[in-house]
């Protein structure tokens, strides 16, 4: 019970450090910002390892594989497409 | 490495995510934020593959490899343009891949599954599937597969929300008979129902909103595996994406000034305007050439570009750069107006706009650009239409009235260009149109500006 309490106190603290995080980026990164977060949540891919690690039967094995493939599927786009967007911001003199 | 010194890998991995969130404030050092979730990342998944490993090493492998083959071609050849429909996709990627994690975490606890645990594992599936079906229909409805206006239909809300209920009542049957396994295939149908009907109703201007909120639901859902787990690195990086997507959906509806609910029930754009046809007060708006625009660009000092959607459907945004090459090289100032939900998802026209290389410096948010339009002499509106719309802050009987938008009316001229007289998508009729200062250009925003450029090259 006691873990639990102390899990929800986690889940708290970090909601408001992520909001007081957000607050401060700016609008111009809103969108590489929202496709990093969707790669962050791509860190359920722990939670399938976690639980693929002795499967009791071979449904709960398959539902893991496949969140692997899923999550991975935007692990790998969600970093590179935010560093694509990231490239793209210049500032004036950077660009003449 | 044993289950207990996973903990100080993942410790690294949760401050390495946390500063990435700190250096995505701005734009100098967001690029080493990326950077430092993507060790985050590797870190974890490495350090969780030799506390717990499996027997199914070849599996796995698989499965890496079908992610990274299905990831990288989108990663690389993804057009800027349809940022936002990759993004609608990937939140059904990872909302399914929590919603499958949590179905497989049932079956292998079960019959030892306590009722706490079960609770938050069947709300965290509900919460993943409906995501995923949600997104599936944003993606449809960005991409253009289906139609982008909500789908209205008698009684769409009961019909909604009784999905929903039957789904959280058959959850609450599966908390108190665990054993009842079959239960949770239907309570998953039930809630991937929801999330279909439930974005169905939603229209394509209120993606933002949208995208946003299952943005958050995908973090909230890792979040709750944690929580299951006793897995601190999950609990905080799903926290901190289901803060950071709830932060946007809100900064999202505050710049439309719409509730959640009115933005997830209110169906804008469903109703059809009142007073339409024959009742209608025929108002005259002054039709303009690329000619009469070039004369009066030859003639300003400042110009402010406004763009919306209607720019990334045009893909007008390198000829808009061009043309604000061209009015800087005779020393005009330009800057560029950003409306917080022009666009289809947070941030969109920035995106846009730094593809065709315009320095960011140069955009303006609505709040600083709007102190500086009763100084501007020309404002060009490029593609957008509700968000310059002067009804929300005169007629409070307007749809609109209340939301923020770009004053661009307080200008000397202000350059609307147009496809044709329809309203925008909460289908409202523009005050602007009628303003005496404003020069309407119908056409093709991409093709008005080509000739418009040629026209100031010839003259």
């Amino acid at each position: 019970m006691t873990t639990l309490v102390v899990n929800l106190l986690i889940f708290v603290m970090a909601a408001f450090l992520g909001t007081e995080l957000i607050r401060h980026v700016t609008r111009l990164l809103h969108t590489p910002l929202m496709s990093l977060t969707n790669a962050i949540s791509s860190i359920s891919v722990v939670a399938a390892l976690i639980v693929m690690t002795e499967p009791k039967n071979s449904l709960v094995l398959l539902l893991a594989v496949v969140a692997v493939a899923l999550a991975t599927t935007n692990i790998v786009s969600g970093y590179w497409i935010t560093e694509r967007i990231l490239r793209m911001f210049r500032r004036q003199k950077e660009t003449k | 490495m044993n289950a207990s010194l996973v903990q100080y890998p993942y410790f690294l991995a949760i401050v390495l995510f946390v500063l990435s969130l700190k250096w995505m404030s701005e734009v100098k050092t967001s690029r080493r934020g990326n950077w430092a979730a993507t060790a985050a990342m590797i870190i974890a998944i490495i350090a969780t593959l030799l506390a717990f490993r499996t027997q199914r090493i070849d599996l796995l492998i698989v499965a890496f490899i079908v992610g990274t083959v299905i990831g990288a071609p989108i990663a690389l050849k993804l057009p800027m343009a349809a940022v936002p429909q990759r993004t609608a996709m990937s939140h059904a990627f990872g909302s399914l891949a929590v919603a499958l994690v949590g179905a497989a975490d049932y079956y292998q606890r079960v019959p030892n599954i306590d009722t706490l645990t079960l609770s938050i594992l069947s709300a965290e599936m509900i919460l993943g599937f409906l995501t995923f079906t949600g997104s599936c229909i944003a993606f449809a409805k960005l991409q253009g597969l289906i139609s982008g206006l909500p789908l209205v239909y008698r009684g769409r809300i009961v019909a909604s929300l009784s999905s929903l209920g039957i789904a959280v009542a058959l959850a609450v049957y599966l908390v108190l008979n665990p054993l009842q396994g079959f239960i949770l295939p239907i309570m998953a149908g039930f809630a991937l129902l929801f999330g279909f009907l439930l974005v169905m109703a939603i229209g394509g201007a209120d993606m933002p909103t949208v995208i946003a909120i299952l943005n958050s639901y995908a973090g909230i859902s890792a979040a709750a595996l944690g929580i299951v787990l006793d897995n601190k690195l999950l609990i905080v990086a799903g926290s901190l994406d289901g803060a950071s997507g709830f932060f946007l959906a809100l900064s999202m509806s505050k710049a439309m000034n719409r509730s959640f609910t009115n933005v997830l029930f209110g169906g804008v754009g469903a109703t059809v305007t009142k007073g339409g046809g024959a009742a209608a007060v025929v108002r005259t708006t002054q039709s303009y050439e690329v000619e009469d625009v070039a004369a009066v660009l030859d003639n300003a000092r400042s110009v402010v570009i406004a763009p919306g959607y209607g720019m990334a459907v045009s893909h007008a945004q390198y000829v808009a750069k061009e043309l604000a090459d061209i009015l800087q090289g005779r020393g005009i100032d330009v800057k560029y107006g950003i409306h917080p939900v022009a666009g289809r998802m947070p941030g969109h026209m920035n995106v846009l706009l730094a593809e065709a290389q315009v320095p960011y410096d140069q955009l303006w948010e609505m709040d600083r650009i709007n102190s500086l339009f009763p100084e501007t002499d020309v404002v060009i509106v490029v593609g957008a239409n509700d968000v310059t719309n002067p009804a929300a802050k005169t007629k409070p009987d307007s749809p609109l009235y209340g939301m923020p938008i770009l004053e661009v009316n307080k200008a000397r001229t202000v350059v609307f260009i147009k496809r044709s007289l329809n309203p925008g998508f909460s289908r409202v009729d523009n005050e602007l149109f009628y303003l005496p200062n404003t020069m309407m250009v119908f056409g093709d925003a991409k093709k008005v500006l080509t000739e418009l450029i040629a026209s100031m090259k010839k003259g």
